[in-house]
């Protein structure tokens, strides 16, 4: 597909997967470019665009055909220099969907993250952890798009919902596999499967979401979920920048010794102490393990006033 | 690639390329009111509506819009016209660019959300990013607009 374009005073026809740089300079997919030696854009290639009409058939060519890329909500795809030999779409699978039964609740693979935020039952559970936990996500119009099955999926470490999930002890369900814990999806290799929901169980669980953001929309520097029910505690630390990972140390310190003040100050004290963090852009790892005790103490007494 | 879906009220179909997003499609289709602004789904300024509902036509596969509803501000002429009298009137706009999106998002909300306090308007519109105004006017505006000053 060809279209011409103008910069600076000349025109050029270019290949819709070509382009022009920000210097003027005709750049192409395939790394060259016409004058001096820019880097070339970062371009997405999709060859076929398949809407599945069933689970069996998404998954038939996700593991057969090399090149094949299961669609989320599709925000951040367009950051790689990628071809897709198959792109799986799954709208058509009635995968966008929250349904809360006596035990559990069940959300779709497809469900986008506005809808969770906005969703009467899940803003009724958990003193709201999970709606928390994505209202801060760029903006309406993202979360219009962006999906929870992409964002599992993708086990992306700067994620806000990934540590709410992980605090409310949430399982994931594959088409092929089965269920499996999102701890346990966390750790290990990642699946080749269609993610098809994400189940959270319904325990009465208390939680809490907090987070640092050096802007409103920007990614979390670093994030914190606490969920508690009766005595026992799970504490999760995301963004750090690592993957999110429950804090049992921290845990134990409070099914042992109460929670007030005091031992909230001294469980975020001991899961500061016992995590990784590092360096990114958006802060070193010195800083990230300074505010990690102020998070977790914050979240630990919002459960504890909603208790 | 070829699919069929509504633009505006009027059915159409549509040729792209794989990989093509929607803003792309949209803008060599006339509709120029789209803009292309971050390219990274952070500005809003690419906003149209998809079924009713705001989204990122930047982050909106065209392949995936078949079948779906496609709104710009081309077919909001009148709302769009209301609530810029009100940014007007606040002294609200600067070089304009960022206007279309941001309009879409603001209609959106007159839509989605009763009396609205200040906290709701801005976290509604924490998509949309404006580079001259300062937000001040706009937000005077929106008070305006939508009755809850």
């Amino acid at each position: 597909m060809l279209f011409n374009a103008c910069h600076k005073g000349n025109s050029y026809t270019v290949d819709r997967h070509n382009g022009i740089n920000a210097a003027g300079l005709i750049y192409d997919r395939k790394g060259g470019t016409h004058k001096n030696n820019a880097k070339t854009f970062l371009m997405l290639q999709i060859e076929n665009h398949l809407s599945p009409s069933t689970l069996e058939e998404a998954y038939e060519t996700l593991t057969s055909v090399p090149g094949s890329l299961v669609l989320g909500g599709c925000g951040y795809i367009r950051l790689g220099d990628r071809t897709i030999s198959n792109a799986i779409d799954l709208s058509n699978l009635g995968l966008n969907f929250v349904h809360g039964t006596k035990s559990e609740v069940e959300i779709g693979a497809m469900t986008t993250l506005r809808t969770i935020e906005t969703d009467a039952l899940c803003q009724s559970l958990w003193h709201g952890l999970l709606p928390r936990s994505v209202e801060n996500i760029v903006g309406v119009q993202l979360r219009n798009c962006v999906t929870i099955g992409g964002t599992v999926a993708g086990r992306y470490p700067f994620s806000d919902p990934l540590t709410a999930l992980l605090a409310l002890d949430a399982r994931l369900q594959f088409y092929h596999y089965g269920e499996i814990s999102l701890e346990e999806f966390f750790t290990g290799q990642g699946l080749k499967d269609i993610l098809v929901k994400i189940i959270i169980p319904k325990r009465g669980q208390i939680g809490a979401f907090q987070s640092v953001r050096r802007a409103k929309t920007d990614y979390a520097v670093l994030n914190a979920a606490v969920t508690k029910t009766g005595d026992d505690y799970r504490i999760v630390v995301g963004a750090r920048p690592g993957r999110a990972v429950l804090v049992p140390e921290a845990s134990d310190y409070l099914s042992s010794n109460g929670l007030n003040e005091t031992t909230a100050r001294k469980a975020g004290n001991i899961a500061a102490a016992s995590l990784q963090f590092g360096d990114n852009p958006r802060g070193s790892g010195e800083y990230r393990k300074a505010i990690c005790p102020v998070l977790i103490a914050r979240a630990l007494m919002e459960v504890h006033h909603a208790a | 690639m070829q699919l069929e879906t509504t633009i505006n009220g009027r059915n159409v179909t549509l040729d792209f390329a794989g990989g093509e997003f929607l803003y792309e499609t949209l803008r060599r289709y006339g509709y120029l009111s789209v803009k292309q602004g971050c390219d990274t789904s952070s500005c809003g300024l690419c906003t149209v509506w998809l079924d009713g509902k705001p989204a990122l036509s930047c982050s909106t596969l065209t392949a995936r819009v078949a079948g779906h509803e496609i709104t710009t501000i081309e077919a909001l002429q009148d709302d769009a016209r209301e609530f810029a009298e009100y940014m007007v009137a606040e002294g609200a706009e600067q070089c304009g660019f960022c206007s279309p999106g941001f309009t879409m998002t603001v209609l959106a909300m007159k839509r989605e959300l009763d009396n609205p306090d200040e906290a709701a308007i801005n976290h509604y519109l924490a998509g949309n990013l404006c580079r001259c105004s300062g937000y001040k006017g706009q937000m005077r505006a929106i008070k305006k607009y939508m009755g809850v000053a």
